[in-house]
C-alpha cells in the first residue's frame, strides 16, 4: 500500500519500471523514493533489525533510502530521478 | 601547585603496549602510573586494522606473537571482555606463482611455531572461498588467527589495568623527563609529577624523543596506513584476508562491515593523520578485484593514524642501555595490535625479574648505536 | 581575466549569490553543488516537466526564489557549473569531488563553503517508522514531487517551518489532521520584541497559524511529542501536553526541531570551530564577513551558522566581496557595510526566534533506555547512557566505544542528540561534551568506480 499521496502534477507521463521483479508505474519526474512509495510503503529493512524503512531527510543527508538497481549499483533512493525500465531491488536487511 | 605521585613504575604512553604493561605490572604486584596524553587506545592502538594475526611476521617475532596468542586466547580474563575477537583464521593470498612459491618458504620455515599453516591451492580456493577473486592462485591459511576490535580492546587494557589498582591519567600530557637520583621525575599536564625506579616508555610513534633523551637516538618515522569501512553488507568474508607481499587486507566483522587497509595515507599534522583520494581509489579498485562482492558496496569512513617505522620495520623491546630503570617498548610499524598484550607481559618481566622468558634480543635498542655516532 | 581558482561549494541562495557577486567582477568561479539544479533546499527547483508555478511551490517567497533561480540560470555559462557533484573530502589546497561515480580532484585558491542545513532532529519512539519524515522533507516531497507525506498528517516540533509545512500542505490539499508545537504560548510572548525586529517574518508566521486556525485545523501550543506507534507503518501519534496525553490516528508524521548546520566540509578543512549557544551546536568560526579561521577559506550561509535565506543571499555575497578584496580586486565598501549591518539585525532576530522555538531542554533527561537513538547502527539510548556512565563523556570516545553516530551518516541525524544524552548523563555543560568529529567521506562513496576522469 503507497505511503505517499500525490496532490498535484498529476499529468506528467507514465514510466514503466521493475519493483522487485514486478512491473510497476510511476510518473517522469520522480524520484526513486517517489515512485515507490507510491506503490509500496517501504525502501528496505534497516541493517540490524530488519525494520521496514522508508527515507526520512529527502535531501541526501539521513542516508535510509539507498536501493539497488539491476546494474548492481546502490542509489540514494531521494536523489535519483526514476528511468523508463529501471529495475529497483528492495534490500531487505538483515535480522537480528 | 603540584602533587607528587611515588610510584614503582611510570608508564608513558596508553597505547595496548602500555596499557598491557600495566595490566601484568599491577598482576606482579608493582604499583603504576599510566600517562596517556589523549585517551588510553585512542590514538594508533585504538585505530588499526585489528587484525590478530600471527601468519606472515617475521621469524623473530613469531615467539613474542605465540605469547601474544595464548593472551589473546583468554581475552575476557584478561580484560573482561571479548572485543569481537574472532578466530576467522587468516588467509594470505598469492597473486602470483612467485608468491605462492614465497608462502611455501614460509610455511616451511615456521613449523617449529605451531601455526598450523595450511597451502592452498587454485580449487581449493574456489571451492572454500568462492568470495575471493580470480586474481588469487593460491593462499597459505593460519586457522587460529583471526580479527578483534581495537577501539573496544586497547581502551580495555587500560580499563583492566585500573580495575587492578593502576592509576590512569588520561589526558595528561608529559611535559618533562628528569632525574632525580636514581629515580624518575616526570612532570605532566596540571601540575602532576610522578617519581618512580622505573619509566616505560610506551610513547609508540612520538616515543624517539625520550629515547633521544636519554642518549639512544633512533631512526623513527611515522607511517600512516590507509584505511576504510564499508557499510553493513551480508557476511561473505569469511576469514581475515591479506595478499603475500602486501598492498591489502581486509575482514569483514559480524555486523557486516568489511574493514579494508592498504597504502598510506598523509600527516596532517604531529598527531592526526588521513587518507587522500588517491589511496581510496587504489584501495576501491584493488578491493573490488580481489573481493567482487563489494560491488556496489559503499564505503562510509576512512581514516588513518599515526605509527612509528624503524628502518627494519622491528621494534625496539627491552631496556635502556645508557639509563638504569629505563625499558624500551615503542616502534610497531604498523603490526603492534597482535603482539602488544605481550610486549606488555615482557615489559612487566624485565622490570620484576630483570629477564624476558622471550626472546626479544633481536629488538635491543642496541641495534641503533651507530646513529648516535 | 584573473588566474585565481575560486571554488563555491553549494548551490543555495548562499552560493548562487557569490557565484553572482564573483562573475560581476570578472572572477568566474568553479560552483559545485549536490543538488541536480541550483536552489539549494530551500529554494529547490521541481523537475524538468513540472508545470506548478513559483508562487505555489514558494508562497511569500516565490519572487526570492525566482530570481535564485534565474540568476543561476544566468550564470550557468559564465561559470564552471557542477551540478549533482559532491565534494568528499578537502584537503589544503584540493577538494576531492564525485560526479556521476567518477573520482576527480580540484585545486583551489580561495573556497566560499555554503554547505546549507537540514532539520535538527531528536528521537521520539517511533521515529523510523515509514511515514515519520523530517519537516523540511515533507516540504521537499511537497514542492519537488507534488506528493504529501502521507494522508492525514499530523506535524510536530519547533522552528519556523513548522506551521509553514502545515500551511503548505492544507493548502495543496493534504488533510493536515494537527500541528503539535513543542512551544508554550508564554515562549512566543517572550520572544515578541526579538521578533519584532522584522516585522514581515513575524507577520507570516502569525499569518500561517491564523490560517490553519480558521481552516480547521487544530493547533496545540505547549505540546511534546510522545511517541509515534505503528505496526509497519505509522498509525498514530501521542503527545503531552500539560501532564495529560492525548493521541490521535494518522498516517504521517513530519517532524523536527529548526535546524542545524551541516558543517562536515569545514571541519575536514580545518576551520576552527567555536561554540554557538544560540544555534546549540559548533559551528566553523566566520567574522562580519565571512572570512574563516583559515587565510583562504570563507563561509557564508546556513552551513556556518542558522539565519535563514535572506541572509543566506547577503552573506554569500559578503563572502564574495572578502575573496575579490583579498584578491586586491576594488569593491563597493558601502556594499559591504550594508550587507554586515543587515546580517547583524538578522542575528538580533534570530535571538528571538529561539525563544519563539525553544529548544526542548529535558528531551534527554525524559529519553527511555530503548529509545532508538542512532538510526544507522541502531543504537539506543541506553547504550550510550552505559559507555557515558563508564566515563566517556567526550562524543567522539562515546561514539569509538558505542558505535552512535559511526553509520552511514556520520552522525547528521543523532550527532545533536547524543550530545544531549551525554550532558545530561554526565552532568556537564552541553559545551563541553565535545565535538563530534567529521571523517571523510563526507558521503558514503561506491566501489563501482569508473575510470578517473
Amino acid at each position: 500500500m503507497a505511503l505517499l499521496k500525490r496532490l498535484a502534477e498529476l499529468d506528467r507521463p507514465q514510466v514503466d519500471f521493475v519493483l522487485d521483479g514486478q512491473p510497476a508505474i510511476a510518473l517522469q519526474g520522480d524520484t526513486l523514493l517517489t515512485a515507490l512509495l507510491c506503490s509500496v510503503d517501504a525502501l528496505k529493512g534497516s541493517d540490524f533489525s530488519a525494520e521496514p524503512r522508508a527515507g526520512f531527510c529527502l535531501m541526501g543527508a539521513c542516508q535510509d533510502c539507498w536501493v539497488r538497481l539491476e546494474d548492481g549499483r546502490r542509489v540514494r533512493a531521494c536523489s535519483t530521478l526514476i528511468e523508463p525500465g529501471m529495475q529497483v531491488t528492495r534490500e531487505p536487511g538483515r535480522q537480528p | 601547585m603540584s602533587a607528587l605521585v611515588e610510584t614503582d613504575v611510570v608508564i608513558i604512553g596508553g597505547g595496548i603496549v602500555g596499557a598491557s604493561a600495566a595490566l601484568f605490572l599491577r598482576r606482579r604486584g608493582m604499583e603504576v602510573a599510566l600517562i596517556e596524553r589523549d585517551y588510553c587506545g585512542s590514538r594508533s592502538s585504538g585505530v588499526n586494522f585489528g587484525g590478530v594475526r600471527r601468519q606472515g611476521r617475521p621469524l623473530i617475532q613469531l615467539p613474542l606473537a605465540q605469547r601474544a596468542h595464548a593472551i589473546w586466547n583468554d581475552l575476557p580474563g584478561h580484560i573482561g571482555i571479548d572485543g569481537e575477537l574472532v578466530r576467522s583464521g587468516h588467509l594470505k593470498l598469492a597473486r602470483s606463482d612467485e608468491d605462492m612459491r614465497s608462502l611455501e618458504r614460509y610455511e616451511a620455515e615456521t613449523r617449529g611455531f605451531d601455526m598450523g599453516l595450511e597451502l592452498l591451492g587454485e580449487d581449493d580456493i574456489r571451492r572454500r572461498y568462492p568470495w575471493v577473486g580470480k586474481s588469487a592462485v593460491g593462499a597459505s591459511l593460519c586457522p587460529a588467527d583471526g580479527h578483534a576490535n581495537p577501539r573496544l580492546i586497547s581502551p580495555a587494557f587500560a580499563v583492566a589495568a585500573k580495575r587492578l589498582g593502576a592509576h590512569v591519567y588520561e589526558q595528561t600530557p608529559v611535559v618533562r623527563v628528569e632525574d632525580a637520583g636514581d629515580d624518575f621525575l616526570v612532570t605532566a599536564g596540571d601540575g602532576l609529577r610522578f617519581r618512580a625506579p622505573w619509566l616505560l616508555n610506551c610513547a609508540g610513534a612520538w616515543a624517539a624523543g625520550l629515547a633521544l633523551q636519554y642518549g639512544e637516538p633512533v631512526p623513527m618515522r611515522a607511517g600512516h596506513p590507509a584505511m576504510l569501512v564499508t557499510e553493513p553488507l551480508p557476511v561473505f568474508m569469511t576469514c581475515s584476508t591479506g595478499v603475500e607481499g602486501g598492498g591489502i587486507y581486509a575482514r569483514q566483522v559480524a555486523r557486516g562491515n568489511c574493514v579494508i587497509g592498504g597504502g598510506q595515507g598523509f600527516a596532517l599534522d604531529d598527531r592526526r593523520a588521513r587518507v587522500d583520494q588517491q589511496a581510496v581509489v587504489t584501495l576501491l579498485r584493488q578491493a573490488t578485484t580481489l573481493f567482487p562482492s563489494l560491488h556496489g558496496a559503499h564505503v562510509i569512513r576512512t581514516w588513518s593514524g599515526t605509527e612509528g617505522y624503524l628502518p627494519d620495520r622491528q621494534p625496539v623491546i627491552g631496556f635502556s642501555r645508557m639509563r638504569r630503570g629505563l625499558v624500551h617498548g615503542f616502534g610497531f610499524a604498523g603490526g603492534g595490535f597482535q603482539i602488544g598484550p605481550a610486549v606488555g607481559d615482557v615489559l612487566a618481566e624485565l622490570v620484576c625479574e630483570g629477564a624476558s622468558r622471550t626472546p626479544i634480543e633481536p629488538f635491543s635498542i642496541q641495534r641503533f648505536q651507530h646513529v648516535a655516532a | 581575466m584573473n588566474s585565481t581558482h575560486v571554488v563555491i561549494v553549494g548551490a543555495g541562495p548562499a552560493g548562487v549569490r557569490a557565484a553572482e557577486t564573483l562573475v560581476r567582477k570578472g572572477v568566474a568561479p568553479v560552483l559545485i553543488d549536490e543538488g541536480m539544479r541550483a536552489g539549494g533546499q530551500i529554494y529547490r527547483q521541481q523537475p524538468q516537466g513540472f508545470s506548478r508555478p513559483a508562487k505555489a511551490l514558494y508562497g511569500f517567497e516565490a519572487s526570492k526564489a525566482n530570481a535564485i533561480h534565474v540568476c543561476a540560470e544566468d550564470l550557468a555559462s559564465q561559470i564552471d557549473y557542477r551540478p549533482k557533484t559532491l565534494v568528499w573530502n578537502a584537503n589544503a589546497d584540493t577538494l576531492d569531488l564525485l560526479c556521476d561515480d567518477r573520482f576527480e580532484q580540484l585545486g583551489y585558491d580561495r573556497l566560499i563553503v555554503a554547505t546549507g542545513a537540514t532539520d535538527r532532529v531528536l528521537p521520539v519512539p517511533g521515529w523510523t517508522l515509514p511515514g515519520v519524515y523530517t519537516l523540511g522533507a515533507a516540504q521537499i516531497a511537497l514542492k519537488f514531487q507534488g506528493c504529501a507525506i502521507g494522508d492525514p498528517v499530523v506535524f510536530a516540533g519547533t522552528g519556523p517551518l513548522l506551521y509553514l509545512v502545515a500551511y503548505q500542505y492544507a493548502k495543496a490539499g493534504a488533510k493536515v489532521t494537527a500541528v503539535l508545537d513543542e512551544a508554550g504560548f508564554s515562549d512566543q510572548c517572550r520572544a515578541l520584541p526579538g521578533l519584532l525586529r522584522q516585522p514581515s517574518t513575524l507577520a507570516k508566521g502569525l499569518y500561517y497559524r491564523a490560517w490553519l486556525l480558521a481552516n480547521g485545523v487544530r493547533v496545540e501550543q505547549g505540546a511534546s511529542l510522545v511517541r509515534i506507534d505503528g505496526e509497519k507503518r505509522v498509525a498514530s501519534v501521542a503527545w503531552q501536553q500539560g501532564g495529560v496525553e492525548h493521541s490521535l490516528p494518522c498516517s504521517a508524521v513530519g517532524f523536527s526541531y529548526a535546524l542545524r548546520s551541516e558543517t562536515q566540509l569545514a571541519d575536514l578543512l580545518g576551520c576552527e570551530f567555536v561554540w554557538s549557544p544560540l544555534n546549540r551546536a559548533w559551528l566553523p568560526r566566520r567574522d562580519a564577513s565571512g572570512r574563516s579561521s583559515l587565510e583562504h577559506v570563507y563561509l557564508a550561509g546556513d552551513g556556518a551558522g542558522i539565519m535563514g535565506a535572506d541572509a543566506a543571499e547577503m552573506a554569500g555575497e559578503r563572502a564574495a566581496l572578502a575573496v575579490l578584496q583579498d584578491m586586491g580586486i576594488a569593491v563597493d565598501g558601502a556594499r559591504a557595510e550594508k550587507l554586515e549591518r543587515g546580517l547583524a539585525q538578522i542575528e538580533r532576530f534570530r535571538d528571538g526566534l529561539e525563544h519563539a522555538f525553544p529548544f526542548p531542554e529535558g528531551w534527554a533527561a525524559k529519553a527511555d533506555d530503548a529509545l532508538m537513538l542512532c538510526r544507522c547502527e541502531e543504537i539506543r539510548v541506553g547504550q550510550l547512557r552505559d559507555v557515558v556512565r563508564a566515563g566517556a563523556v567526550d562524543i567522539n570516545r562515546a561514539k569509538a566505544l558505542c558505535r552512535v553516530g559511526m553509520g552511514r551518516c556520520q552522525g547528521r541525524m543523532c550527532g545533536a542528540a547524543a550530545m544531549e544524552i551525554i550532558a545530561c548523563e554526565s552532568g556537564l555543560t552541553i559545551d563541553s561534551v565535545g565535538r563530534l568529529r567529521g571523517q571523510a567521506p563526507i558521503k558514503p562513496l561506491p566501489f563501482a568506480v569508473g575510470p578517473d576522469a
